[in-house]
């Protein structure tokens, strides 16, 4: 039997229709909403590629039933900012390059852009730290940590 | 328009010049119409296969080799953009599109640039020197007189030019690659040589790239696979009858051991994949993983070759001094692509087209034909990025389901593979096993050196790693099975009697396929680890050793600025750190393949003795693989390269039962995290005037004896089976301790 779900994604209110409640939220926002930002890397909430902010914090969307987001704000990597007005977060990994095949950037950038809006000027160990849990398999951590730390300076 | 409907190619060769001629373009082909594809051609002998210039002055590349995360579609445009005299934001890119790019080959090896991009070099300059000739008559000037600006054919004395689009209005290139056609000074390189930014990066960091898992087509279905439970199991039975209550499932597809469930939504595929009843036969003919490398070294010899060989290091090995034994063994690694494997296969009117993360779309072109039994001509395999592979990963086996399921639907198809198929399906780097011999002789001189390194067989011809599907489903199987191809083994050293033996196994106990610097890592592994071990043993500082026998000016100067780079200090007997954390230092070099990009690293690390953790604090590189395309790009892959082979030294290892692979997630195949990601310094060495040769693997060579040689200069003991996870680390430590 299908649920309505009402939740508010990127600013925009949303009414979803799903058939089973226990759907993870990554379905409803990558294949009816078309948002492309997050990726599905394990549906373990191992890998951190699918995180969005869930009223500000970073969460792992592929374990998150969409039943439980009634009514939640989401922001996705699209909504967090654009080219034309970039996150500081997003901007500097522009700047360093901090990339190579860019499936989990999109987990690095939601985890680092939600640690840093509480964490001003932070330590490298605890940028480290931060991102912890979120896997990169091409080695970009080097540059991935040299871009959190240029967005830290920026932030603070 | 970027496409522009091509001739048959139309030049004729005088007096081993080519004349060049232009054709006008014809209609497309009534074939071509009949199969609505373009016709292009793909002919990599022919410059248009590689370059398109539209009316508007926009260059367009199709490249044949594709972009795998490594930064090389943005080197690419860069050397053709470099070569034509075009701007680069002048030039688009079209990659791995069997009906649009030339067949380059696979990317793979570290060829994309030193011969992918030498391809597109050669076509550019072909296409130079054709556009300037067809100025000069037009212009009636001769071509000495004649000079290129951002793509406008001008005299050098000034005066309004012709722009490319003026002089190929109408016309297409059609010539052959012009092996002689001359090339750029690269002295007036503005473009080869800088830090270009990466073209695909920024729509990565906003959200707004298509990976092949964001592909939509209209009245798309998903699909899901139930692979086997066990690796030989076969498909006894089945129902879906709990499939059926699942809103949007539409059925399931079985042919043979081939099980997939198809629904009009994702998540209603996920369920179903989970809610079929399907009954595996028993199987257990995978070997005791306790005892892996009993196995390997018992395993059916398919055939001997000896690889490398100087002087008689049999019969040198016999005499006075030292005599050295060692062997060396690594564990079966995953490719570990952080997205799971994707593809989206369209079947209609007897047309399939696949949309693949393939390394080799024109390979697996071949292979998927062969497979359904279709004509070559109604395949189209059209690349689309999936993230990293790696090396052959699932993504063929993923691409070969997916057209197996739209075969049968007859309607577009997505399958995504969740993580345990990846982890459990794509094709293993297999267990590599290595046996030593030296003797030093009375003035401490290497008097022998031999190995035997066991893998499994590689295939004979580049015919690809068997396409899952075709396994399962019983379908006709292109090519020879599993393996990899461990191209240029040996030492890069000079030693008068030295021998290397491949014992290539007839079989392995998970099909096998390449993982970056396949081979290479594991005989460079063995080889820098069993040299430290003599240098140890002659009481000498590793540096020294490999000067020694080194007479290859490049290497050598290397070796020179790594040791200044790294600020070494000879090494050779000395106390070590007694407390519970010890540190120490190594070093490893290599001649990848023993013909081309040099790369020698110190790692410095810190062994927890209580422990027996390894924590790599910093890696020094210095890397010199010719002519410098991007330096930032290779800056991102060498670090990349380094973090990646750290986490397969200290960590990753596959497991499995005797019927299965049991790492299949992240929790069981853990990998590097950022705590534990070490500093990475890189020094490149630049050679303008020199070719460009590689840089995807060679430094991943390096990274494991590395380490280890920095765990003996810590500690005293030899690390010798990789990965060196705390366990093996703290068995080591106690024979050091016992002696």
């Amino acid at each position: 039997m299908a649920t309505q779900i009402k939740l508010t994604v990127n600013g925009v209110a949303r009414d979803l229709t799903v058939d089973d409640p226990q759907m993870p939220l990554l379905y409803a926002l990558r294949d009816q909403l078309g948002l492309h930002g997050l990726h599905f890397g394990c549906g373990l909430a191992q890998c951190g590629a699918c995180t969005v902010h869930y009223y500000g914090e970073a969460l792992r969307c592929c374990v998150m039933p969409v039943s439980a987001c009634a009514g939640a704000e989401i922001v996705t990597l699209e909504g967090l900012g654009t080219p034309e007005k970039p996150h500081p977060v997003q901007q500097a990994f522009v700047d360093e390059q901090a990339a190579q095949c860019g499936y989990c950037i999109n987990g690095m950038i939601m985890q680092a852009a939600a640690f840093l809006a509480k964490n001003k000027r932070p330590t490298e160990a605890q940028v480290r730290q931060a991102l912890a849990a979120n896997l990169c398999k091409c080695g970009t951590h080097v540059r991935i940590l040299r871009a959190v730390m240029r967005a830290a300076e920026r932030m603070a | 328009m970027l496409d522009t409907p091509l001739s048959r190619r139309d030049f004729v060769k005088a007096g081993g010049a080519l004349v060049v001629a232009f054709a006008l373009a014809p209609r497309a082909s009534a074939a071509a119409e009949t199969l609505r594809w373009p016709e292009r051609s793909v002919a990599p002998d022919e410059v248009a296969s590689y370059i398109a210039i539209d009316a508007g002055g926009r260059v367009t590349l199709y490249s044949g080799k594709v972009e795998l995360g490594t930064g090389a579609l943005t080197a690419l445009a860069q050397i053709l953009a470099e070569e034509l005299y075009v701007p680069l934001d002048r030039v688009a890119t079209v990659q791995g599109d069997t009906a649009l790019t030339p067949n380059q080959g696979p990317t793979y090896a570290s060829l994309t640039i030193q011969q992918g991009g030498m391809q597109i070099r050669r076509a550019a300059a072909t296409a130079r020197e054709a556009l300037l000739d067809l100025a000069s008559r037009r212009l009636g000037q001769p071509k000495a007189e004649l000079e290129i600006r951002q793509g406008i054919v001008g005299l050098r004395s000034g005066g309004e030019g012709l722009s490319y689009a003026q002089l190929v209005s109408e016309r297409s290139l059609m010539l052959g690659l012009d092996p002689a056609a001359p090339l750029k000074d690269p002295k007036d390189y503005g473009i080869v040589g800088t830090p270009v930014p990466r073209r695909d990066i920024p729509a990565k960091i906003f959200g707004t790239f298509t990976f092949v898992q964001d592909v939509t087509l209209p009245g798309m279905l998903h699909a899901r696979v139930v692979h086997p439970a066990a690796v030989g199991a076969k498909l006894e039975a089945w129902e879906d009858t709990a499939c059926r209550k699942i809103p949007g499932y539409v059925r399931a597809v079985r042919k043979g051991n081939f099980l997939a469930v198809v629904a009009t939504d994702e998540w209603a595929a996920v369920r179903a994949s989970t809610a079929i009843a399907a009954t595996w036969s028993a199987w257990a003919g995978l070997p005791d993983e306790s005892r892996l490398f009993e196995y390997v070294r018992r395993s059916t010899v398919a055939r001997n070759e000896v690889l490398q060989s100087a002087g008689d290091s049999a019969a040198a090995l016999n005499g006075p001094g030292t005599a050295l034994r060692a062997t060396y063994e690594l564990a079966l690694n995953t490719h570990g692509s952080i997205g799971p494997s994707c593809a989206v296969a369209d079947f209609q009117d007897r047309r399939l087209t696949v949309w693949t993360p393939s390394q080799a779309s024109h390979l697996l072109r071949q292979q998927i034909a062969f497979m359904l039994r279709l004509p070559l001509e109604r395949v189209r395999c059209i690349f689309v990025e999936g993230a990293g592979c790696y090396g052959r990963n699932g993504a063929d086996d993923c691409s070969s389901e997916a057209a197996l399921i739209a075969s049968e639907l007859g309607k577009p198809v997505r399958l995504q593979w969740m993580r345990a198929d990846e982890h459990g399906w794509d094709p293993k780097s297999p267990p590599t096993l290595l046996d030593y011999r030296a003797r030093i002789d009375g003035e401490d001189r290497i008097a022998a050196w031999e190995a035997d390194i066991f893998v499994p067989e590689r295939p004979t011809r580049r015919s690809g790693v068997t396409l899952l599907a075709a396994t399962l489903a019983g379908l006709p199987r292109w090519g020879t099975g599993s393996g990899v191809y461990n191209a240029g083994l040996g030492i890069p050293y000079r030693i008068a009697n030295n021998k290397l033996t491949a014992h290539w196994l007839a079989d392995t106990p998970l099909p096998a396929a390449w993982i970056r610097a396949p081979g290479r890592m594991q005989n460079t592994f063995a080889n820098e680890s069993f040299l430290d071990e003599i240098a140890a043993a002659i009481g000498i500082d590793p540096f020294a050793i490999r000067v020694r026998h080194l007479d290859d000016r490049r290497g050598l100067e290397l070796l020179d600025r790594l040791r200044a780079f790294a600020k070494w200090e000879p090494r050779g007997p000395r106390p070590r750190d007694v407390g519970a954390f010890a540190r120490g230092r190594g070093m490893a070099y290599v001649k990848y393949e023993l013909v081309r990009t040099y790369v020698g690293i110190v790692a410095d690390v810190t062994v927890d003795r209580t422990t027996g953790g390894i924590k790599v604090d910093r890696v020094w590189v210095v890397h010199d693989c010719g002519q410098v395309i991007n330096p930032d790009g290779l800056r991102n892959q060498i670090e990349g390269n380094v973090v990646q082979t750290v986490s397969r030294s200290l960590i990753e290892k596959v497991t499995f039962s005797r019927s299965a692979v049991t790492s299949l997630d992240w929790g069981s195949y853990p990998i590097l995290t950022f705590p534990d990601v070490p500093d990475v310094a890189v020094e490149l060495i630049d050679r303008r005037d020199e070719v460009p040769w590689g840089a995807g693997e060679p430094t991943t060579a390096v990274v494991p004896a590395a380490i280890a040689n920095a765990v003996f200069d810590a500690t005293g003991a030899r690390l010798r089976s990789v990965p060196f996870r705390p366990e093996t680390v703290l068995a080591a430590l106690g024979r050091v301790t016992s002696k």
